[in-house]
């Protein structure tokens, strides 16, 4: 590791990108991730790539589409009503099976909503935001180093699946400033892609990137060949960090900026003697069922901290089979728990003050 | 000898907020009428905004957009800022947004502050990646200069790492300053740190300017919503 720097989640987000390869990024304005874009269009020209501010968020994202289907490492991002203008897009990369990576800086809302932070698209991106059967890979980070290490791992699980990933930040990551480091070198995986169509050369035959099926019972086959991929990544893709979590009566689960006060309340909780512990998911999809599975066998109930109007807590009901209670603390537009309202729920959890 | 309009400018993300605000209060505590204007048409987090009460208790009174720090993305500047043109004997702090587009809302300034006794301080943070080496420093202030329409008098070297800041990290921003100092001309007027560091540097650094952290650790959306960041572990 170098020398350490003062950054923005968002200028990570563009430094490592770069770092792990990135030559093309595709986007357009929006708060709270502009800084992203910014950085790409100071730095990418200077080592060679490109940084285009498309008309909208539906000409970025098909631009990533082309990109990617030319076999390069590609990268769009924005904040929430700007990703909701992408998924269309995003459907059409997962039929074409086509790596890219899309970073969401979420805000609140619905529909304008506001420009402070949020964590409300979590439903959209881990159930495939656009139409049809299909599913993104999804990381939360939440310190800005973290940030760093999730955008190597997501372009590098993108290209090994062949299906768009997701940085599924929030506006305090993609604002707030802490020091960071970068690996001198970077070393990031890559994988052949002969499916690219990046020219014939008079050596292969003609690629087609495409995801219209004439016939149904291909449309089907293809389908279930996806999800066979599905099912791996699930068996073998889930990323989560523990906290205390050994002998916790109550699980807590919280996700990137959220997880950070949740691990405040916790320390607090276990002052007063009470048994907290936290899962803290790294993917979101997959989301890390065998550990809550686990955690059930002893627990006595889940608390889900999250910045939205109780979505991931479906998640951790569903995971843990509906066999503890599982209770949400949540603020949302914009506003933000204090380790306070969490320890709270905890103490509620646990069956009231001891 | 401060002069009667001081001008904090540089790359976003150099402290220019924090050290506007604990230069206005210096002033303040030197005896002088003190106003503090934000002119930061880019940002809409991390505002003097945030630091609306540590300046109250201080008396240095605040100009801002009542849009900053709200669901408001709004690029303006308020109207009031012309106020510390209009009054004698006030000394005037001009706290202006990140980079060149930040600069751009000081060009409409830029006359009457030519017309008058002026410092345009460059505010520099070797930490930052964009502006860790001193040729860098110097391609944002030419941009800063044209969008502005104003000069550069001299240099604050505002190396930090924020928490992370340590006595000998920021000894080793010295010559980083002063190279920035000869590529430019312009003389370093201030090498800020952190209050509790800035005691155990004296006597190792000249100009030393120490100061305190308000509102940039914070978070603050409204009263109910307490310091956010302090809650991070």
């Amino acid at each position: 590791m170098g020398e350490k720097f003062l950054m923005k989640g968002n200028e990570a987000l563009g430094e490592a990108a770069i770092l792990a390869g990135c030559r093309n990024f595709f986007g357009y304005p929006i708060t709270p991730q502009t800084e992203l874009a910014a950085y790409m269009a100071k730095k990418l020209p200077k080592v060679g790539g490109v940084f285009l501010q498309a008309e909208s968020e539906v000409a970025a994202i098909n631009m990533v589409y082309g990109a990617s289907a030319a076999g390069k490492r590609v990268m769009t991002s924005s904040s929430s009503p700007g990703v909701s203008l992408k998924s269309e897009g995003m459907s059409y990369l997962a039929g074409s099976d086509l790596p890219a990576l899309i970073v969401n800086v979420q805000r609140g809302g619905p529909g304008l909503g506001g420009i402070q932070p949020a964590q409300s698209d979590y439903f959209q991106a881990t159930h495939g935001p656009g139409h049809g059967d299909f599913r993104l890979l999804v990381f939360a980070p939440s310190t800005v180093q973290e940030v760093v290490d999730m955008v190597f791992l997501a372009f590098e699980k993108a290209d090994e699946y062949r299906m768009p990933s997701m940085i599924l930040a929030d506006g305090i990551l993609g604002q707030m400033m802490e020091p960071v480091e970068f690996p001198e070198s970077a070393h990031v995986k890559t994988f052949e892609k002969p499916w690219a169509t990046n020219g014939m050369q008079g050596k292969r035959k003609k690629n087609i990137v495409n995801s219209l099926y004439l016939q149904p019972d291909e449309l089907e086959r293809e389908n279930f060949k996806r999800f066979e991929r599905y099912q791996k990544i699930c068996d073998t893709e889930q990323r989560w960090e523990e906290f205390m979590l050994d002998d916790a009566e109550v699980v807590v689960v919280a996700y990137g900026a959220s997880a950070r006060i949740a691990k405040n309340a916790i320390r607090a909780a276990r002052e007063k003697g009470i048994r907290a512990g936290l899962v803290r998911p790294i993917t979101l999809w997959p989301f890390p069922e065998k550990i809550l599975r686990e955690k059930a066998k002893t627990a006595k109930a889940f608390v889900s901290v999250e910045l939205s109007m109780g979505q991931m807590i479906n998640d951790i009901r569903l995971a843990i089979e509906c066999t503890k209670p599982v209770y949400l603390c949540n603020r949302v537009g914009g506003m933000v728990m204090t380790p306070d309202e969490i320890e709270a729920v905890i103490v509620k959890a646990q069956g009231g003050a001891k | 000898m401060a002069k009667q309009i001081t001008i904090f400018a540089g790359h976003y993300g150099s402290g220019k907020t924090n050290l506007a605000v604990n230069y206005a209060i210096a002033l303040r505590k030197a005896g002088h009428e003190v106003v503090i204007c934000d002119v930061d048409i880019v940002n809409p987090y991390f505002r003097t905004k945030d630091s609306e009460e540590v300046l109250r208790e201080n008396g240095v009174r605040l100009i801002a957009s009542p849009f900053a720090n709200s669901n408001l993305d709004i690029p303006s500047v308020p109207p009031e800022t012309s106020a510390a043109f209009d009054v004698s004997g006030m000394y005037s702090v001009f706290d202006v947004g990140g980079d060149d587009s930040g600069a751009v809302a000081l060009g409409q300034f830029a006359d009457r502050m030519n017309e008058r006794e002026h410092e345009m301080i460059l505010v520099i943070n070797r930490h930052r990646l964009l502006t860790s080496r001193p040729e860098e420093v110097v391609t944002y202030m030419r941009e800063i200069e044209a969008a502005a329409r104003m000069r550069f008098t001299g240099i604050a070297n505002n190396s930090n790492l924020g928490p992370q800041t340590t006595c000998e990290g920021f000894l080793q921003s010295l010559p980083y300053a002063d190279a920035v100092s000869r590529l430019t001309g312009l003389p370093v007027l201030m090498h800020c740190v952190r209050a509790d560091l800035a005691e155990q540097l004296a006597g190792k650094v000249p100009l030393l300017f120490p100061v305190h952290i308000y509102g940039k650790s914070e978070w603050k959306i409204s009263e109910e919503r307490k310091s956010f960041f302090h809650q991070l572990t």
